[in-house]
């Protein structure tokens, strides 16, 4: 029922009155809408996918990389630095609250299996690689100190490497050949899916039986690494452990007083941090990307209302001869253009929301509709019919009252 | 009751100015019922818009019940239209979406004096009490022109003004429309002035005031 002492009832009526054209009006505000959301949507599920792959390895994490002279800053002479095992058993004697070190050595290389082959990353690890990694293994066991310091030919597949490899059969026990050395599969690593630190494609087997296949040693007979994983204790001791191992490597690497070092410590903190703002801006872009659609779709309502205006000029003029004010005029064509996107709004929140869950679903990204993005939204679909109603609205009420009865 | 004393106005016609009315001098008492015939383009409809308060004058005093009217400011000038005027126009001038009833509470809602039952009672007296739902597409013209009526006396003003109240519709309906102002007349002491060039409409009125170019030339009282 309409009720024409509230101003939002008769632009209800307004709207229903004239649908097609109403719906004209907003398709633009829908479209515009429905992209925000789509694209914001996609952009925060990605943040979040990618936050929680990192936080599975815990912020107490801290990794130290070689720096090599392709990464050195520009404008400065190349530092080209390497790791080694006796690096990470310095770090492990002389830093306290350490849970673990983990060194690793990675080379590509050819992995067989009866009649099956691929090229998979061949990784030595130590036994803490488990904890540090937080590696889970489905059928067998982890690498153990025995294993490890006797050099044994033992392997721990990724998921990946097991089915390319054997199919559906279950691999343990069985042997893969790695150049000319055979190894036996000592269990399958539980898949962790597309992410960050996933081994699901990985090959891992003893550090000390890698450097026996592929001898890295230094000129000064040490051991090459290219990584070292190490857990702090806790959150809190992460930094000051950090710049220890800085102190340590900066001594043992021989690193004069204000010169470049020759690695990298950087903790899981800090990568999740810049990757983060990274991934905000980028959510940023595409929501402001989407936002020129939503201007798009305001300059449409903006053009219809003072189509309206103008024929509703009759109106305006009975209105102002019964003692309208020309700001309840203005008042009421306002609340038009507001009410018209406002729904506009919320039909493209609906269907923006829907293809969101329809991309989720469908697993190939994750789309995550915030509270914020549909403030948003709303918020911005209303601002537009405020915005681009304002100026017929305004015409509206300067109308002449005698002229607009005059009107057809 | 209105009060026109030397009421000049003018439009801008380019470089030069079109007189529509030309000192206009007209005292009309509370109560009374007076037509304006003239031929068209003498100035009478500006005359009406002016004591309607949809226009001011270039120059000259209007005092609509004793107070000085002529110089408000349009914000002032909706209030005083909306409290003081009742408008019936040619052509009804009704909204389209709005049911008869719907209509007659517009127009007491700009006159901030809601009230659904004098609303009801009001088309109960044009003889509308049947057909309040109806939208003016289910209702003939003569029905229409009653809406208009009932919308006009619904907010009870002092003063209705009536532009060719008769002017769009058949010689029956325009009867009616002539026997319910009399009656509004008679009942209620309202001070009515129309518009018309119609003489047989004319003489429904006791004063017949004629205009021609901007100017007053004569008055009849039957």
């Amino acid at each position: 029922m309409t009720n024409i002492f509230d101003p939002l009832s008769t632009a209800w009526t307004t709207m229903v009155t004239h649908k097609l054209r109403s719906i004209l009006t907003i398709l633009g505000v829908v479209i515009g809408v429905s992209c925000v959301i789509i694209l914001m949507s996609i952009g925060q599920g990605t943040q979040q996918t990618i936050t929680n792959s990192l936080n599975t390895l815990g912020p107490n994490i801290l990794y130290v990389t070689a720096e090599s002279a392709a990464q050195s800053s520009i404008g400065r002479a190349p530092v080209s630095g390497m790791l080694t095992l006796e690096d990470a058993q310095a770090i492990v004697t002389s830093i306290p609250n350490i849970n673990a070190v983990a060194p690793t050595n990675t080379i590509g290389m050819q992995v067989i299996a009866g009649n099956q082959n691929m090229t998979a990353q061949i990784t030595g690890v130590t036994p803490s690689y488990q904890l540090v990694n937080n590696v889970q293994v489905v059928g067998g066991d982890f690498i153990n100190q025995d294993q490890y310091t006797g050099f044994a030919k033992v392997a721990l597949i990724g998921p990946t490497v097991s089915t390319t490899l054997f199919g559906g059969e279950n691999p343990l026990g069985k042997t893969i050949r790695v150049g000319n050395n055979i190894f036996y599969v000592a269990g399958v690593l539980k898949s962790k899916g597309a992410s960050f630190s996933s081994t699901d494609s990985a090959v891992l087997i003893p550090l000390t039986t890698l450097q026996g296949i592929a001898s890295k040693l230094t000129t000064t007979g040490q051991h090459e690494v290219s990584s070292i994983a190490v857990q702090a204790a806790n959150k809190k001791s992460a930094s000051a452990v950090k710049s220890a191992i800085t102190s340590l490597l900066q001594y043992r690497h021989r690193i004069a007083p204000g010169a470049d070092n020759d690695f990298t410590v950087i903790s899981m903190d800090e990568i999740s941090a810049s990757i983060n703002t990274a991934l905000s801006s980028l959510t940023i872009l595409l929501g402001a990307i989407a936002g020129i659609s939503l201007l798009v779709g305001g300059i449409g309502v903006m053009n219809i209302m003072l189509v309206s205006v103008m024929e509703r000029k009759r109106e305006i003029g009975i209105r102002k001869a019964l003692g309208a004010e020309g700001s309840e005029i203005w008042g009421q064509f306002l609340l038009d253009a507001a009410l018209l996107t406002f729904t506009g709004g919320l039909i493209g929140l609906a269907i923006g929301w829907g293809i969101s869950a329809l991309i989720t679903a469908s697993g190939v990204l994750t789309a995550v509709v915030t509270l914020n993005t549909v403030l948003l939204a709303v918020g911005v679909s209303v601002g537009i019919g405020l915005l681009f109603g304002f100026l017929p609205a305004f015409q509206g009420s300067r109308l002449d009252p005698i002229q607009a009865l005059r009107s057809e | 009751m209105i009060q026109l004393e030397n009421i000049v106005k003018t439009y801008p016609m380019g470089k030069s100015e079109l007189k529509v009315l030309q000192g206009v001098n007209l005292n009309i008492e509370k109560g009374e019922m007076v037509a304006i015939m003239g031929a068209s383009g003498s100035g009478k409809s500006t005359l009406l818009n002016m004591i309607g308060l949809l226009d001011r004058p270039t120059s000259g005093s209007y005092l609509l019940e004793g107070a000085e009217v002529a110089h408000l400011n349009a914000k002032s000038l909706a209030k005083v239209r909306g409290q003081k005027i009742g408008f019936i126009f040619q052509s009804f001038n009704l909204l389209p979406y709005l049911s008869a009833l719907k209509n007659v509470e517009l127009g007491q809602k700009y006159a901030r004096k809601p009230n659904v039952q004098a609303a009801k009672e009001a088309l109960e007296k044009v003889g509308l009490g049947g057909r309040m739902k109806h939208r003016p597409n289910e209702l003939s013209g003569g029905e229409q022109q009653r809406v208009a009526v009932a919308r006009a006396i619904a907010k009870n003003p002092p003063i209705i003004l009536a532009d060719e109240p008769t002017g769009n519709l058949d010689s029956k309906s325009s009867k009616e429309i002539m026997a319910i102002l009399t009656n509004l007349h008679v009942e209620q002491n309202i001070t009515l002035v129309m518009i018309t060039h119609d003489p047989n409409v004319a003489h429904y009125c006791q004063r017949i005031i004629y205009i021609q170019d901007g100017q007053i030339t004569g008055e009849e009282k039957s």
